[in-house]
């Protein structure tokens, strides 16, 4: 009934209208992909405040060594509800927010292709969010078994555990439906004129997420719910004395977990790759290069699942294959670096903060395609497995690969979002000193994990005092930076302060929200779908 | 690539710290003690001087293309945007260097896995939180102990001055010769541990219910210590690794002891202790099994580590506090010790919970009333 009158409305006002309910109500019931990309962004900062308050507490905890702030198994449930929180609470509803802003309008489409389903995608989040956060409330605590919940450490856990499991299948639930949506969306609702091969990059990449999310989520479903019967129905999929494998747990998990950080990886490359051709105010180079570098790591991220097992005691061949196929992702990975400075390469470059943090990243992710190289040759991985070596990598290409790309976004669309520019000189500082604080943070944990520092442990050898500390202090210069981000979205948001912004404030932006929308984009937009040559 | 941390860092770290211990601002592998180890430290080293040629090229052209194009500096943007050549040259070329890569890297991981015709062979079992050694074949055969954090609880609890080998000391080391080839046979009694000393390139996942194996051939004399690299828990980070490699004269004589000490030990099962002898004997066992999770006052970390002082259990029933320890408790962290510890340990560890602290229950268990509980 509302859609009927929405869509008389569209057809009669061509304008912003007010026939949606107002107040709460407009934001529980509406159907309308801005509103609930706005509501994905908001929901995924409070995911990372929040998820960003259980590191520091962590790296309050081992500012010196012998216990001090919190008991180790309240650590380990630190460490554990850290990870989750920030990979499907922070990290993966971030850049779904970012699909719901900016996929439709990227091309021409009125809005996403099931607008029910994706109001009921987002709001399945909160609820999911809820439970991991009553789970630390409950006998014996959150679950404490890392974010990879490997079994039989996951089996051994309280009821905290089962809660965590239903927030992943919810959370799941929610990111296949999303999934649907966006495929759907990209294939059937493109302008007249846009093929696939004129897309913007930024929707490739999401296209090819959605699919890489299609295909695992199930599998994560499927490994959880194992753990789930193995816990209360006497099953023994993963007991060893009832015939099982605990191993085949990581076998699963790993299945999906490989994928899952490309999920993580893969809408940041497109971010990279609209912000820099716009600052650059010169084409992306090598742009159909660039289309198959992602999917051939799409594709091959099925298939180096147990380089993240390489000390579980694997036959030798099946350790060559994962080797081996895990360091050809770094032929498509470098092909996409190098795309990217050719791109800057003899452009007309301003620095503005979202190029900032695109070139911050193209900086910092680098460092983590040199780690993940090193980390893919067997016998050096044996060395640093499960050490503050890997800790370093994947914050390098998790923190400073995926959330500087969200920095970037952010600073990039926010004039589109809400009409006005934001502080460049509060952007600006916010990049400097998260760019800063971050490698103080994360730098010296390559040292600590090369003179043999295990990661998720509470307490630690007196030789490692030194970098623990400066790594800590980084870590609260870093989380302290952030609320600079947090001030510079609220001026041009909710405060509604800050210049207001021209249609196509970047020179050389020339997607379709710049060009044919206003700033800010009006509440439906390309009701009348555009023509694109 | 130490420069990435800058002089800023730098004053940061003296201004922070005059530099503790011995091995501070330790920036590569520790030293190697196997053949292994080295081709891993080299494997890196070589590794590390790509990525560095790699990182000069990469950054520089960035560098570069940001100074020299910017449009402050009055540059007009070009447009080309597709050039096959230089694309298949920066396809091809990281190909290559890649192949080049794998060649040693291969050659290391198929000596790594060659765990045929060992001299010694010692199963490692971990346990939350202690590993178990069982020398089964070789020099030592029939030798087993277990291996438990040394450092005393007031030290991680900042009651005390942290000692040299803070965390990384045991009670029982594990002993093996200088050069000859050890097969470490792996496996685990509850959740996955993993088996680390960086000095020998190894790291093994104990998996319970299933035997991995690895190896080393230590070519030094010393004390190589290691930690458990797999989350296992709570004390996953107090449950470390020392290994003592001696010389050959020394290990014979190691062992030869371990013999004595275990005839020794191998008590008159029908023996009947006194309390005072089980209660002193207790102590030890509990300091080393039970203190981190009921902690050395009893109180416990409730709700999930009960408190063991004025617990219906340790005061109350004597079979069922006796089947506790022995059988341990299903659904819980709590183990069944009976697969660890000998009757004589268990009953002295029982003896001691339900006489210390508030509890006077005056009880004295003897070896003979555990050997019944086992099932």
């Amino acid at each position: 009934m509302a859609t009927e009158n929405e869509m008389s409305a569209v057809i009669n006002t061509h304008d912003d209208h007010a026939d949606h309910p107002s107040g709460l109500m407009r934001w529980v019931t509406t159907t309308n992909h801005k509103d609930i990309g706005t509501m994905y962004l908001w929901f995924s900062l409070a995911m990372l405040f929040l998820g960003g308050m259980l590191a520091l507490t962590l790296r309050a905890e081992l500012f010196q060594p012998g216990i001090q702030i919190v008991n180790p198994e309240f650590f380990n449930q630190l460490t554990t509800m850290h990870g989750l929180i920030m990979v499907f609470g922070a990290i993966m509803p971030a850049f779904v927010g970012f699909a719901n802003w900016q996929i439709p309008m990227m091309i021409g489409a009125p809005d996403m292709a099931f607008a029910r389903m994706n109001n009921w995608s987002f709001w399945l989040l909160p609820v999911a969010a809820s439970l991991l956060v009553i789970s630390f409330f409950v006998p014996g605590g959150a679950p404490a078994a890392g974010w990879t919940i490997y079994a039989p450490l996951s089996t051994q856990m309280g009821p905290g555990m089962d809660l965590g499991i239903f927030a992943l299948h919810i959370m799941g639930a929610s990111s296949i439906m999303g999934s649907i949506n966006i495929i759907t969306t990209i294939l059937n609702m493109r302008a007249p004129g846009m093929t696939l091969m004129k897309m913007p990059m930024f929707v490739w990449t999401w296209l090819i997420t959605a699919y890489l999310l299609i295909a695992v989520m199930p599998v994560l479903a499927g490994a959880i719910t194992m753990v789930l019967a193995d816990r209360h129905f006497g099953t023994s999929f993963f007991n060893a004395a009832g015939g099982g494998d605990p191993v085949m747990f990581q076998h699963i998990f790993w299945f999906f977990g490989h994928p899952e950080v490309y999920i993580m990886i893969l809408p940041a490359f497109g971010i990279v790759s609209q912000v820099i051709p716009a600052f650059a105010r010169k084409p992306l180079f090598g742009y159909a290069s660039m289309v198959y570098a992602t999917s051939s790591i799409a594709i091959l991220s099925f298939i180096v699942w147990a380089h993240h097992m390489f000390t579980v005691g694997l036959p030798t061949a099946g350790l060559l294959f994962f080797m081996y196929a895990t360091m050809l992702i770094a032929v498509p990975t470098g092909v996409k670096v190098f795309n990217w400075l050719a791109t800057m390469w003899k452009g007309s470059m301003t620095f503005e903060t979202p190029m900032l943090f695109a070139v911050g990243f193209l900086c910092v992710f680098t460092m983590g395609w040199f780690t993940g190289l090193m980390l893919a040759i067997m016998p050096v991985d044996v060395q640093l497995q499960d050490s503050y070596y890997v800790v370093a990598h994947f914050h390098y290409v998790l923190v400073a690969g995926s959330l500087f790309a969200l920095f970037a976004g952010t600073y990039f669309w926010i004039p589109k979002w809400t009409g006005r520019m934001y502080d460049e000189s509060l952007g600006k500082w916010h990049f400097w000193l998260s760019m800063i604080f971050f490698n103080i943070t994360f730098f010296p944990m390559h040292f600590l994990g090369l003179a043999g520092m295990p990661r998720r442990i509470p307490d630690y050898a007196s030789q490692f005092t030194e970098f623990n500390v400066i790594a800590s202090v980084g870590a609260f210069g870093f989380g302290l930076s952030q609320l600079l981000f947090l001030y510079a979205l609220l001026k041009c948001s909710v405060l509604g302060r800050g210049d207001k912004a021209p249609a196509r404030p970047w020179e050389g932006a020339d997607t379709l929200e710049w060009t044919h929308l206003p700033s800010p984009a009006p509440y439906h937009s390309f009701h009348e779908q555009p023509d694109v040559k | 690539m130490n420069f990435k941390l800058g002089p800023l860092t730098g004053g940061l770290l003296l201004a922070l710290h005059a530099g503790l211990g011995s091995a501070a601002y330790q920036l590569n592998f520790q030293p190697p003690a196997t053949r292994i180890a080295g081709e891993i430290y080299d494997l890196h080293m070589l590794m590390m001087y790509v990525i560095l040629v790699i990182f000069c090229i990469v950054f520089g052209v960035m560098f570069y293309s940001i100074y020299a194009h910017r449009k402050s500096a009055g540059r007009k943007a070009e447009q080309f945007h597709e050039n096959t050549t230089v694309e298949i040259i920066w396809t091809v070329i990281p190909f290559l260097i890649l192949v080049g890569m794998a060649w040693p890297a291969t050659k290391t991981l198929i000596e790594f896995k060659d765990t045929s015709s060992p001299d010694i062979t010692i199963k490692v079992t971990g346990y939350q939180w202690k590993w178990g050694y069982d020398y089964i074949k070789g020099e030592g055969e029939g030798i087993g102990f277990l291996s438990n954090l040394a450092t005393p609880q007031d030290q991680i609890h900042n009651r005390k001055p942290k000692g040299e080998h803070y965390l990384l000391e045991v009670d029982n080391p594990l002993v093996v010769p200088v050069g000859k080839k050890v097969r470490v046979l792996t496996t685990a009694n509850d959740v996955i541990h993993s088996f680390w000393v960086p000095a020998f390139g190894i790291k093994q996942d104990a998996i319970p219910g299933f035997v991995r194996d690895t190896w080393f051939r230590a070519d030094r004399e010393g004390t190589y210590r290691g930690q458990c690299a797999e989350l296992c828990g709570k004390d996953h980070g107090f449950m470390p690794i020392v290994v003592e490699v001696v010389s050959q004269e020394k290990y014979v004589q190691w062992v030869a002891g371990q013999k004595a000490k275990a005839a020794a030990a191998a008590t008159d099962p029908d023996k009947q202790w006194s309390a005072d002898e089980l209660k002193a004997r207790g102590e030890k066992v509990y300091a080393a099994n039970c203190a981190s999770c009921h902690q050395l006052n009893g109180k416990g970390l409730p709700p999930a580590f009960p408190a063991l002082d004025g617990s219906k259990i340790a005061a109350g029933d004597k079979a069922a506090h006796i089947d506790m320890v022995v059988n341990g408790k299903t659904g819980s962290s709590m183990p069944a010790f009976g697969k660890q510890l000998p009757d004589t340990d268990i009953a002295a560890v029982v003896t001691y919970e339900r006489n210390a602290w508030g509890n006077k229950t005056g009880d004295a268990v003897q070896p003979g009333e555990v050997k019944a509980a086992r099932r």
